[in-house]
């Protein structure tokens, strides 16, 4: 029936047509709007910067990426190791692990305290925990000024119950970027930890007592493995978003507390260097691609656990 | 747990309980305290004296403030429908189908933008649109939808092809069996199930670009600042109840909206 087969096919080509016709506005827009500038930032980071901003066009360099760990000493022009870059790179790393592991330590217990609630009460709990989540995280993070500024609630309390006399210089801290990170990623991590939870069978729970194992066993060997694809995720929902953070150091740590976000900025800001910034923009990227395929691997490692 | 078995709970953890009320509690402490200064008389901010609505009226008609909030609904009113129409037509296109070619690719595309940190797409996008703006003479909003838009994809896309995934085909079947064409089984059978979905997928579009700091802060030209780029832009200065009331006033949007998401949520969850 050699004509029916070629009339499927053609309904067949006739459907992928359409399937495409279909998805054509939102990828060509995100194309346009977003992977395709990537691309030229990639070629930007390859070329040699132009006096006032922007780049020699075709010229190319790799000063842009040798400028990650190294500075040309304006004097005798030789290379030396670029130890303020680093500094913020090494920040930025510092500060978005100690977040996640913040927000792990604070938001796992949160998870598994809202998880095992009654259902109808896990609702609002949830709710509550939503709608900061959803809150401008500009406002969030004024928020926190708010609360740990000079005369923030913080010091004002302190200083009311007599315990200071001197305010406590807390804002405009590598401490203060690392609270408001911490705050503002606080829901991400325990949403992920939350639905791994969700299900959790308390029998798997009354068989560890049953053979005499503390609570801190029944933590350790029931509860914590089966929170584990909801750790991973949300460790890196959290670490993601962290390491490049603008707005909150931006807010919480002024100028001198800079974060890889704040470097990539003044690159395309003050400093007119495209090519640094497109450099660093890249390094950011591979950091995040790279994170990112660890997880999947890890995630489908779990779950292929949980099967056999 | 000294009383003995009967009280014995299998799911309690010690410590746990109060970590959750601290946390929750840290949670709601700074935004409390920042809408309460929006009610505040005084106008340093630093201490309590009396309730007042007078920040609430400055800020309405503080022209700055006022522009700022309408160009801010503006662009993430058109970037939401045209996000959220874009990513209907492309769920319709991805799901309840056997894996066909470049399905993969789609997909990676669509989720592109919630992958790649936001600050490496601004200054992406500020090449990018630099560029166009020297070329083609034109600074107007373009840039700043078009931008909003490719970022709300994603997000208006995955409740829509969730609830795709969650539909029964036998309706549109039956619709085709009885000689409805495509496109009627669409408009008649397909788009009333869905439309849960579309509402959802269009109230996380607008709450994401009404939110959104750092691609606005990139991508916009002079005298184009939204809501949240002009609070930023104030950090500098003085802190003023002003800015309090209308955060607080956008707050107050971003409850309503997480509100009736769940509503939504929860209505379909009652239906399955």
């Amino acid at each position: 029936m050699a004509p029916d087969l070629s009339v499927a096919r053609l309904r067949q080509k006739r459907e992928l047509r359409v399937r495409w016709l279909l998805t054509a506005p939102a990828l060509a827009t995100i194309i346009i709007a977003s992977v395709g500038p990537l691309l030229i930032v990639l070629l930007f980071s390859f070329m040699m910067k132009g006096e006032f901003g922007d780049v020699k066009y075709w010229q190319f360099s790799f000063d842009g990426w040798i400028s990650l760990f190294f500075e040309r000493d304006p004097i005798d022009d030789r290379f030396g190791f670029a130890a303020a870059n680093f500094q913020i790179i090494w920040r930025s790393v510092k500060l978005s692990m100690l977040t996640t592991v913040i927000t792990l330590s604070l938001g796992f217990p949160t998870a598994y305290v809202i998880a095992t609630r009654t259902e109808k009460s896990r609702e609002l709990w949830l709710l509550l925990i939503t709608i900061p989540f959803w809150t401008n995280l500009l406002i969030r993070t004024f928020a926190v000024q708010e609360v740990i500024r000079n005369e923030g609630l913080i010091n004002r309390t302190l200083r009311s119950l007599g315990v200071i006399d001197q305010p406590l210089q807390m804002l405009f801290t590598d401490g203060a970027v690392l609270a408001g990170l911490a705050y503002v990623y606080f829901p991400l991590m325990v949403l992920p930890i939350y639905a791994s939870l969700e299900r959790l069978d308390r029998r798997l729970l009354e068989a560890g007592y049953d053979l005499y194992a503390k609570r801190v066993q029944v933590l350790w060997y029931i509860v914590l493995p089966l929170a584990k694809p909801g750790i991973i995720a949300g460790s890196i929902l959290v670490f993601i978003p962290s390491i490049g953070a603008y707005v909150t150091p931006r807010v919480l740590g002024g100028g001198k507390n800079m974060m890889l976000g704040n470097l990539i900025e003044q690159q395309f800001g003050q400093a007119r260097d495209w090519p640094f910034g497109s450099a660093l923009s890249i390094a950011l990227l591979i950091v995040v691609t790279f994170s990112m395929l660890v997880y999947v691997r890890y995630a489908s490692q779990s779950s292929r656990g949980s099967n056999g | 747990m000294a009383s003995g078995r009967a009280s014995f709970s299998v799911t309690k953890q010690p410590l746990f309980a109060f970590v959750a009320a601290i946390c929750i509690f840290a949670l709601y402490l700074p935004i409390a305290t920042y809408v309460a200064f929006a009610f505040n008389s005084s106008g340093t901010g630093s201490q309590w004296e009396s309730f007042t609505i007078k920040w609430f009226v400055k800020a309405w008609q503080n022209s700055e403030i006022q522009q700022a909030a309408l160009l801010s609904a503006e662009i993430a009113a058109v970037a939401a429908t045209l996000a959220t129409a874009m990513a209907t037509l492309a769920a319709i296109a991805t799901t309840r189908t056997s894996p066909y070619r470049g399905q993969t690719f789609t997909y990676a595309i669509i989720n592109q933008p919630l992958i790649v940190p936001e600050i490496v797409t601004a200054v992406a996008l500020l090449i990018f649109f630099a560029r166009i703006k020297v070329w083609t003479d034109y600074t107007g909003l373009a840039y700043l939808i078009a931008a909003h838009t490719a970022f709300c994809i994603p997000f208006a896309y995955l409740p829509i092809r969730a609830r795709l995934e969650g539909m029964d085909l036998t309706l549109e079947t039956a619709a085709a069996d009885l000689y409805a064409n495509g496109w009627r089984t669409f408009r008649y059978v397909t788009l009333p199930l869905l439309w849960p979905g579309i509402i959802a997928g269009y109230m996380l579009a607008f709450v994401i670009s009404l939110d959104d700091v750092v691609i606005t802060e990139f991508v916009k030209s002079s005298g184009q600042d939204t809501l949240p780029t002009f609070m930023l832009g104030q950090i500098r200065r003085s802190i003023t109840p002003e800015l309090n009331a209308a955060a607080t006033g956008f707050f107050a949007l971003s409850v309503f909206a997480v509100t009736v998401f769940y509503v939504i949520n929860r209505k379909r969850s009652q239906q399955q």
